[in-house]
């Protein structure tokens, strides 16, 4: 057993050990939000950027739609709070305010994505 | 606990600027932007789930002078932030580092997100007749 602490642990230089897997968890949300980034681009111009309340309405709650759209909110605030997380990381000094703003960006960005769920759920299912 | 003296990230002003770093940060850039439109998509849901009358506040506010504005810009920063990504997954395959590929890729980024855009855009506009 090494009872001596390594010099990065003593001076708070060592890397925090969660950075592989942020990278990986970016990649894939990445690669999920192609297909339903286009998918959703698709939509809004052939269908619902012409429709109203109704068909709007009907295009949510089909089985299919009322999926992808749950994916792609999950995976776009998933994705988002991400990047966010990187750029405060970069540009805001010190440890509390960096921690501080970090956790208010992702929990702001749970509570609104849940909030969308929800709101295409209450569509499909009725409420 | 005392502000510890790390490196930090280069910060923009030290830069020369080339196409290749200024795609580097506008793939941030359009990523901050992406954030807020994913804000409206929100926005939008939740409206549809109140009811017509919310739902009307964001059709009027989507086909406002403003909101088209916002919906563009937004569709821009869809497709850069969807090409630039692509290329970044390829860096992450270790391809495409060499300086001339690299700037190749830039270009193609551009034309690609800029030629996404138009057509969809035009579509919109030509095809659909939506955003009148």
């Amino acid at each position: 057993m090494n009872y001596r602490a390594p010099l990065r642990t003593v001076r708070h230089y060592g890397a925090a050990e969660h950075g592989t897997g942020h990278w990986i968890a970016q990649r894939v949300s990445a690669v999920a939000l192609i297909p339903l980034t286009l998918w959703f681009t698709a939509a809004l111009l052939y269908t619902v950027f012409t429709a109203n309340y109704t068909g709007a309405i009907a295009w949510i709650g089909r089985p299919w739609n009322t999926l992808a759209l749950v994916l792609l909110v999950g995976a776009v605030f998933y994705h988002s709070q991400l990047g966010w997380q990187v750029i405060v990381e970069d540009y805001v000094q010190g440890f509390w305010a960096k921690t501080a703003i970090i956790m208010a960006i992702k929990l702001v960005s749970l509570l609104v994505a849940a909030a969308a769920i929800l709101a295409v759920l209450r569509v499909a299912f009725g409420g | 606990m005392n502000a510890i003296d790390r490196p930090r990230s280069p910060d923009l002003q030290v830069w020369k600027w080339h196409l290749t770093m200024v795609l580097s940060i506008t793939h941030r850039a359009s990523g901050m932007l992406l954030a807020a439109g994913s804000g409206a998509l929100a926005f939008w849901l939740i409206c549809a789930a109140l009811g017509p009358d919310q739902y009307a506040i964001a059709q009027a506010f989507f086909r406002s002078p403003v909101g088209v504005a916002l919906l563009m810009l937004w569709s821009w920063s869809l497709f850069f932030h969807l090409c630039n990504g692509v290329r970044h997954l390829f860096w992450d395959a270790v391809k495409g580092y060499e300086l001339p590929t690299a700037f190749a890729s830039a270009w193609a980024v551009l034309v690609v997100s800029s030629a996404l855009t138009i057509i969809s855009w035009a579509f919109g506009f030509l095809v659909v007749g939506g955003a009148s």
